[in-house]
């Protein structure tokens, strides 16, 4: 079916309205099941689309104004396998959240899943559609559905305070990015992103076309949370609730990165050298993942400490991204996968601890997990699934992450990222649930967010963990396992990354022309001796971590330039917005550059 | 002065932007906000004018063959502005949440999230 | 980071903006020149579409999937709205209203129908003159509202009762995505323009777009109307506090 597309956008919209009329008339246990209902509906739809694109592009012209020689009205979605394979994990983590979310919110009647089902689509809009107008309008659904799933927690002065940061930073973020399209259009008189690329296929460097992508990039870098356009991540996700942490850090922030690589090879690979895109990602990705590291090392907070590593991993899609080969982006997308996952399993625990709990504080929460055996072991597990575990989704897009950018360095420093993220998360569960190492200091320190006295986000009695909740956690680590295990996701990857990376092909489809050239060949992906050799080491590295920190007595407050980093991340919006516009300044700096 | 309007477009942003950074009250930081967005109205229009061309909306009085500006960003424009009052709205709400957590709207005293 | 430490970022951040946003500018086509290859093509389409007012042939049949969005915001800022502020106090509560001089009073009451009766029309009228339902919609809302102006609010509280415009909100929307699936189901992808288009200039003509355009002035007025109503519950019972 050719408007499979527009039905996957428009069902999650179709079933907030319904929850909506509903949602005063029908008892709660019947507004959950029909968002559960609404939510498999989703996931059949994409999966019918991915089997769809499987054979070939599904293209689709909204409101059937099929394209004509050098006049196109309307808007095109494109969705290619790779587009497709999003929105179908767009749909599982958002059944996920909701199956999760059941315990969630009595008071809120339908509010909250219609919120999840508006956010879903203007995540599946934004993933695609082929038109950079639209790209902003649905970029602008999911936040606004975004800031109110963040600040939910209405009575927790945290919750309001983080909405609000993100509210702020992310809308700056998005007129600078319409800003950028504005003069896109000003230059090329087209919205379309294959029709701006055929306009802009004979200019090389224009200094209007630069600053435009480079406008765009800081709007969707912004969400990608890339250093400096990071702060609000932090604040935000450590303040959602579990369920909406799972979308946020699974897919909304890769999302961003999926913008720009969308962008570039769509419209900008003629105009924009690939020398100064490769530089900007390439400083960007490894700031983003330095910072992300060292500042989710230093946290006690449960949650701010998940949300950094996303920031770091967010900085690791990025590189993928850098490589500007398929066989970056293959990476990438199976790293994706796995952290979508695992990340989800991690935010879903550390909403049972909540809700047992009323504490996120590592320190506070000492060994008082004893009892939940089977999530402490759930939680390890992720932890090392989260540092790179071999045979699984993270391990393999690590280790691609490693061999596709052909640098020992950038090599070395996915290894750390990866050992450092999971060995601190792997610290927090032995400390919570086994009560390793020596007891830590519980002070409080003016200058940090603890979580010590959280609200819980449930209503559940403390006691038992919730059935559907341990369902989630171990579908969502199956699911990091299995996608790793070799020729799970190899050739298909492959290939659907090799399309993803072929702006003639993308003119074609999206304009229903004949396609110039041959494809690029489609990269290697699978397990190879030195990745498996790399995602022991990782593992290895992060049990280390996990160790050193145990055996630390007290935290020695950060020193030198670490507590300089330490303290600008200081909770304020005048600070976001001062190093939003000099982030965008230094991106536009370095795609200019000669 | 043909690149007027875009160099007020880019003031008004960077104007926009600067009272986020100064701000002392949530209120202004937010109403700040939707000056910065403002921004894209202006350039949005300057883009699509035209000398002597007329609205594009055609009539007895504007036969079809008649010079009109760009209705495209005009669209945009309109979406824009939706997008700009809704997200106001949501923000406003938010300022609501803190005034009433934290006791105060003024930026420098909110301590809640560090590190 | 100090104020000052802050305005040094921003400075130099928004220096280096500011000098590249004027050399792309010096590149951009000058202010007022006659080149918009979108806007031929589109004014062309909106012509073969019997749609007089281009702007509502873009919003409502060209990039009508732009205002399928652009509702669905709307409608989740509502609901944003409404779930931030849930526990707003009972309208009842609210203060004597203060006296109102009588000349506001009577101008608000002489011009609620005009209000409401020119809202109507530049929703109805949107594919034939300026306006359409966003516009339209907004005029709808900000009618209703001179009754709050008039000085009685609990006349709005009773021309308004929230749960039938939360219900016309999402039916709008709703029926914006059933017109899509309509032409899905007529085999012409969605959102296509179906009906007939009539006669140029006419009440009925240009297919969807009227229906397209009153579906999204219902969802406007009623978002708009809910939306502002959570504000103004939040603002009544204090009133007459000091805080």
């Amino acid at each position: 079916m050719g408007a499979l597309p527009a039905l996957v956008v428009v069902w999650p919209i179709a079933g907030a309205c319904a929850l909506l009329v509903l949602g005063r008339i029908l008892p709660r246990p019947a507004v959950d099941g029909l968002a559960l209902l609404i939510a498999a509906v989703l996931v059949f739809l994409t999966v019918r689309l991915l089997v769809d694109a499987n054979r070939g592009p599904v293209v689709t012209w909204a409101g059937n104004w099929q394209p004509m020689p050098h006049r196109t009205v309307g808007i095109v979605l494109v969705a290619d396998r790779f587009a497709a394979a999003l929105v179908v994990l767009i749909a599982g983590l958002t059944a996920v959240a909701l199956l999760f979310g059941w315990h969630y919110f009595d008071n809120l009647r339908a509010h909250y899943p219609a919120l999840v089902l508006l956010f879903a689509a203007g995540m599946c809009g934004f993933a695609l559609t082929g038109d950079l107008f639209d790209m902003f309008v649905f970029f602008e659904l999911m936040s606004v559905a975004a800031y109110a799933l963040t600040g939910l927690e209405i009575e927790d002065p945290e919750s309001v305070q983080g909405g609000l940061n993100f509210g702020v930073i992310n809308s700056l973020g998005a007129y600078l990015c319409l800003f950028g399209i504005g003069l896109l259009y000003a230059h090329t008189g087209q919205l379309g992103l294959a029709q701006l690329a055929g306009v802009l296929a004979g200019q090389q460097r224009e200094t209007v076309v630069v600053v435009a992508f480079a406008l765009i990039s800081t709007g969707w870098l912004v969400k990608a949370a890339v250093t400096p356009f990071h702060f609000w991540l932090a604040d935000a996700h450590a303040v959602a609730p579990a369920p909406v942490c799972v979308l946020f850090s699974g897919v909304m922030a890769p999302l961003g990165v999926y913008g720009v690589a969308r962008l570039y090879w769509a419209t900008f690979t003629v105009a924009i050298p690939s020398v100064a895109v490769h530089r900007m990602s390439l400083v960007l990705a490894v700031l983003t993942m330095v910072v992300g590291t060292v500042m989710c090392m230093l946290q006690r907070h449960l949650k701010r400490m998940l949300a950094y590593s996303t920031i770091a991993h967010s900085g690791m899609f990025l590189l993928g991204v850098s490589t500007l080969s398929p066989a970056g982006i293959a990476a990438s997308a199976i790293y994706l996968c796995g952290h979508a996952a695992v990340k989800g399993a991690l935010f879903l625990m550390a909403g049972a601890l909540l809700a047992h709990y009323e504490s996120l504080d590592e320190h506070r929460l000492y060994g008082r997990a004893r009892r939940h055996r089977l999530l402490g072991v759930l939680f390890v597990t992720a932890a090392v699934l989260l540092a790179g575990f071999p045979w699984s989704a993270t391990g393999l897009g690590k280790a691609l992450l490693e061999e596709s950018g052909h640098s020992v360095v950038l090599g070395v420093l996915v290894i750390a990222v990866s050992a450092g993220t999971g060995g601190v998360v792997l610290r927090a569960g032995l400390r919570i649930f086994w009560g390793l190492g020596r007891r830590p200091a519980t002070a409080d320190d003016a200058e940090e967010t603890t979580g010590a006295r959280e609200e819980s986000d449930t209503d559940t009695p403390p006691g038992r963990t919730p059935a559907t909740m341990l369902t989630a956690v171990l579908m969502l680590l199956l699911a990091a396992v299995t996608l790793g295990l070799p020729g799970v996701l190899g050739a298909g990857t492959g290939s659907a990354a090799g399309a993803f990376c072929d702006p003639a092909g993308y003119t074609a489809r999206a304009l229903h022309t004949v396609p110039a050239a041959l494809p690029p060949a489609p990269p290697e992906v699978g397990w190879t001796g030195i990745g498996l050799g790399l995602a022991a080491l990782s593992t290895t590295a992060a049990v280390l971590v996990a160790v050193l920190g145990l055996a630390r007595v007290s935290r020695a407050t950060p020193a030198g330039p670490v507590r300089m980093l330490h303290r600008l991340h200081s909770g304020h919006l005048g600070d976001y917005s001062a190093w939003l516009v000099t982030g965008c300044a230094l991106l536009t700096g370095l795609l200019w550059l000669p | 002065m043909t690149l007027f309007p875009y160099l007020v477009a880019g003031w008004i942003l960077l104007a926009g932007i600067y009272g986020v950074v100064r701000s002392r009250h949530l209120v202004h930081t937010v109403v700040c906000v939707s000056i910065a967005q403002s921004s894209t109205y202006v350039l949005l229009l300057a883009i699509g004018y035209q000398r002597h061309a007329t609205a594009p909306i055609f009539g007895p009085a504007n036969p079809p063959d008649s010079p009109v500006v760009d209705p495209v960003v005009q669209a945009m424009t309109l979406t824009d502005i939706v997008v700009s009052a809704t997200v106001t709205a949501l923000l406003l709400a938010l300022v609501i949440l803190v005034a009433k957590r934290h006791g105060t709207v003024v930026p420098d005293r909110l301590h809640a999230l560090r590190g | 980071m100090s104020r000052r430490t802050r305005m040094v970022v921003f400075v130099l951040g928004a220096a280096g903006v500011a000098v590249l946003f004027v050399l792309a500018v010096l590149r951009t086509p000058g202010f007022g020149e006659d080149r918009h290859p979108y806007r031929d093509a589109a004014i062309d389409a909106a012509l073969r579409q019997r749609t007089p007012n281009v702007v509502s042939s873009l919003n409502f049949d060209q990039r009508g999937f732009d205002s399928v969005g652009e509702e669905a915001i709307l409608v989740a800022a509502v609901i944003g709205a409404a779930t931030l502020l849930r526990r707003w106090s009972d309208p009842a509560e609210a203060d004597e209203p203060r006296p109102v001089p009588a000349v506001t009073r009577l101008a608000g009451y002489v011009l609620l129908p005009v209000t409401l009766l020119i809202g109507a029309d530049v929703v109805v009228h949107g594919h034939l003159t300026p306006g359409g339902g966003f516009q339209g919609g907004v005029v709808l809302a900000t009618g209703l509202h001179l009754l709050y102006i008039a000085g009685d609010y609990r006349a709005l509280v009773r021309a308004r009762p929230l749960d039938w415009y939360e219900f016309g909100e999402a039916a709008g929307l709703g029926a914006v995505v059933l017109l899509g699936v309509a032409s899905v189901l007529r085999g012409a992808g969605f959102l296509a323009n179906i009906l007939p288009l009539g006669t140029s200039g006419q009440l009925l003509s240009a297919g969807v777009v009227p229906l397209f355009s009153c579906a999204i002035g219902l969802a406007v007025s009623c978002g708009v109307v809910v939306l502002l109503a959570q504000f103004l519950a939040q603002y009544l019972p204090t009133k007459g506090d000091s805080a």
